[in-house]
């Protein structure tokens, strides 16, 4: 049974099947996903697969400030997704309202709505940091199971902005704290 | 030979090779073979090795929709009659050279290798969902298209040799009709697995997931299931047909396992070369383009046998 549960939570962590909402987003941060599937980033590579159907999702990735419109959609689709499953919330928008903040049109952010478990900052994020962002999120998913999600994880801009282990990036860290 | 051992024999082509034992795995590592192709085909590096697996497992995993009513029990019935159906038609695939068990013949083939598009059918209009529905009438409106083509390839192949029995006709000696025959069964592959130029049962950017659209958990991880086994059923019918005749075991697996792996790479590699076409140019291309070739292939068949 053990062996089980290891198989089980190493399953879900290596295929994440995505399903992208957009909500009013103004449609930076969806190029951008689509730029993580595409042959510079291939994040196939990471067993993730976009999907047509919410049913069929594990992570949901919302992008967009959350409009009046969109609100309750996006209730109705996170409760379309079965569980196990997590929500990614990509970009700026669905994190703060971004520049759109006060607006009497939105009802954001995202986590006033659904439980939002990894935040990807950026306005638009980088392709490498919406990777890292479901990576983590597959991550949390395998490890919480069915179990009601807990505190959301908040990628630090510096990780966001930086591609995984050992890029370029690091080189520059180093400069800048010599 | 006894009942038995008949029985034996029967069991062993159904659970071990070419059936269940065999075939499962296949039909994760033909899915993988896919996808991979595909990303290859695009620069992409593509999924790892275990992908097909993982995703089944995972699938397994997840909560299992509420149904309620008969619907919703033929809901979860039809992936399960597709699973069984696809691996009854891998088992019947007369791969190795023996003889006794039970052989069934070429008519039962192919209504084994008909009832998973059937269920897809049944599944998506039960499912009530518009995207469900459109798909399936799409699956069907092909099914009907290709089937033709289908079903006259096969029988010209049958015809020409009198006979219907499987494990005769895998022993044929080759000839050009039985070649032209091959190259129709070939053509209509790509519909029936549901690929590019022909994926419209379930085009992603129209209609989401198509038949598939309110299935999740287990009962996705059965359609997937049912999916690979009709990669190995409907390559392997091909394999078969191709493969030379050799009395030793192991070789008459690996022509089997290498033909099919080279129809899964063909068909992979015109799937991610081509774009989708619309319903009616493919519904036109395999009424006028190649059924006149099918419709050639029995008449020949037929003509040759009178003359013989």
């Amino acid at each position: 049974m053990k062996l089980w549960d290891k198989l089980m939570c190493y399953s879900r962590r290596h295929s994440p099947w995505l399903f992208h909402m957009n909500s009013g987003s103004c449609n930076g941060c969806d190029i951008e996903i689509v730029a993580s599937l595409s042959p510079r980033y291939d994040a196939e590579q990471l067993g993730v697969r976009l999907e047509g159907s919410p049913r069929h999702a594990d992570i949901l990735l919302v992008t967009g400030p959350v409009t009046h419109n969109a609100a309750a959609a996006i209730r109705t689709v996170y409760g379309q997704v079965y569980g196990p499953k997590a929500v990614v919330a990509i970009g700026s928008c669905p994190a703060t309202t971004n520049v759109f903040i006060d607006s009497r049109t939105l009802e954001g952010p995202l986590d006033k709505h659904i439980p939002v478990d990894v935040f990807v900052p950026g306005c638009p994020p980088r392709p490498d940091a919406i990777i890292l962002g479901v990576a983590k999120a597959a991550e949390i998913l395998a490890e919480r199971g069915n179990k009601p999600p807990a505190e959301s994880l908040m990628i630090p801009i510096a990780e966001a902005a930086c591609c995984a282990e050992g890029c370029a990036c690091e080189a520059k860290k180093e400069e800048v704290q010599a | 030979m006894s009942l038995w051992m008949e029985l034996q024999t029967a069991l062993a082509r159904l659970l071990i090779f070419p059936g269940l034992l065999f075939a499962v795995p296949a039909a994760w590592f033909f899915l993988w073979v896919e996808r991979k192709a595909v990303a290859r085909m695009q620069g992409r590096i593509g999924p790892p090795f275990m992908q097909p697996f993982f995703d089944f497992i995972k699938l397994l995993g997840k909560q299992t929709p509420q149904r309620a009513g008969v619907s919703g029990m033929l809901m979860r019935a039809w992936p399960l009659i597709a699973v069984s159906s696809a691996a009854g038609a891998v088992g019947l695939l007369p791969v190795l050279p023996t003889h006794g068990g039970f052989q069934g013949d070429l008519i039962l083939l192919l209504a084994l290798l008909e009832l998973p598009s059937m269920c897809i059918i049944a599944a998506g209009f039960s499912s009530r969902s518009i995207f469900g529905e459109i798909g399936s009438a799409r699956e069907a409106v092909l099914s009907v298209s290709y089937n033709v083509v289908f079903l006259l390839a096969i029988l010209s192949i049958a015809a020409s040799q009198h006979t219907f029995s499987l494990s005769a006709l895998a022993v044929l000696p080759s000839s050009p009709l039985r070649w032209l025959g091959i190259v129709a069964l070939l053509v209509c592959l790509p519909a029936k697995l549901h690929l590019n130029p022909f994926s419209l049962p379930n085009a992603e950017q129209e209609i989401y997931s198509g038949p598939m659209t309110e299935y999740a958990g287990p009962e996705l991880a059965m359609w997937e299931l049912s999916h690979g086994l009709e990669w190995v059923a409907a390559t392997g019918l091909v394999a078969t047909l191709i493969a030379p005749q050799v009395t030793l075991v192991w070789l008459a697996i690996l022509f089997f396992v290498a033909i099919s792996f080279g129809i899964v790479l063909l068909l992979s590699v015109v799937a991610s070369a081509t774009a989708r076409l619309q319903i009616d140019t493919t519904v036109r291309f395999y009424w006028q383009c190649t059924l006149i070739f099918a419709v050639l292939a029995v008449a020949a068949a037929l003509f040759m046998r009178y003359r013989a």
